[in-house]
């Protein structure tokens, strides 16, 4: 089961959850995907330390996709 | 001239924002570094000078030497204060969001750092400039050899996330792109890791140490040496060492 979450102010809202072999649940979770990233999110997959790779198309095969808001210099 | 710095996860899209800064490199750090340096001198030994040229001259001057020498000492304290402000300690009640949001930090981490994170509130990631450590109002970079760190403001842009939530956004950006995250970031301080050490809450403390054990060994270079360990940790050689709380 692979998921999209989002980190927002309840510590993480999960927004979608697909398996490959499940397309209307894969078509719900690029048009959630989509959405979220209209709202200003920013898509990323982890793969370990030192390195996260951005994504701007989901990724139906990683196991998590997370969305994050913008950061900047304080 | 010196190999960028790459980013296989591609450019952070917060760059766009400081189109007009030079992007962070091995580099550009080292030369930053140096300026911060001269300009501690700077701010230093004229008043240094001062009070030993007044005290030789008039020897019934030595109190205004006396505060030009406490002039001296501050200046560089202060500085090295606002940077240890990054890794401010949290602070209030943890609530259920933050227990969700500690959830999802703790499973991006390794177990090492995850045992940090639980312990100090700060999430260490070993980078290519260094070893870095992250809390919820900024970033604190180990330099390679541990005697410098660069302090770096650099924040979410939203109010509502809770703590761990916040150091992951960190997490992340860094992970994507490391030189774009030190290019985002304002840097508040660089300078000697001691000045910046004895500001610190003993739990950020703690991690400070730890980075440093790790910037000892140098960069990172292969994802091979990734476990890491604090003083005194199943040490099997370098780059096989795992944190203990």
């Amino acid at each position: 089961m692979s998921r999209l979450v989002r980190m927002d102010a309840s510590g993480h809202t999960t927004v979608a959850e697909w398996t490959l072999d499940d397309a209307p649940a894969v078509e719900a979770a690029v048009l959630a995907f989509r959405a979220e990233l209209e709202n200003g999110y920013f898509a990323l997959v982890s793969e370990g330390e030192g390195h996260a790779e951005q994504v701007r198309e989901l990724p139906i095969d990683a196991s998590l996709v997370i969305l994050r808001r913008p950061i900047a210099g304080g | 001239m010196e190999a960028a710095i790459e980013s296989p996860g591609g450019s952070l899209p917060e760059l766009t924002r400081v189109h007009w800064r030079p992007r962070a490199s091995e580099q550009l750090l080292r030369e930053t570094g140096r300026l911060w340096t001269a300009s501690t001198v700077a701010h230093t030994v004229p008043f240094l000078v001062a009070a030993v040229v007044l005290t030789a001259l008039l020897p019934i001057l030595a109190p205004v030497s006396l505060v030009l020498l406490v002039h001296a000492w501050a200046i560089p304290e202060l500085y090295a204060s606002r940077g240890a402000k990054v890794l401010r300690p949290r602070r209030g009640e943890l609530g259920p969001a933050e227990r969700v949001a500690a959830g999802l930090l703790g499973d991006l981490v390794d177990h090492g750092p995850r045992e940090l994170v639980a312990r100090t509130g700060v999430a260490l990631e070993r980078g290519r400039l260094g070893v870095w450590l992250l809390g919820e109002a900024g970033a604190l970079l180990v330099r390679p050899g541990a005697r410098r760190v660069n302090c770096y403001c650099v924040k979410v842009l939203d109010g509502s996330l809770p703590p761990s939530d916040r150091i992951a956004h960190l997490l992340l950006a860094l992970r994507t792109d490391e030189a774009g995250f030190a290019t985002v970031a304002n840097l508040s301080f660089s300078g000697a890791r001691w000045r910046v050490r004895r500001r610190l809450a003993p739990s950020a403390r703690a991690a400070l140490d730890a980075a440093a054990d790790i910037a000892r060994l140098g960069p990172r270079s292969t994802p091979q040496d990734r476990d890491v360990c604090t003083e005194g940790q199943c040490a099997t050689g370098p780059g096989s060492r795992s944190f203990s709380p």
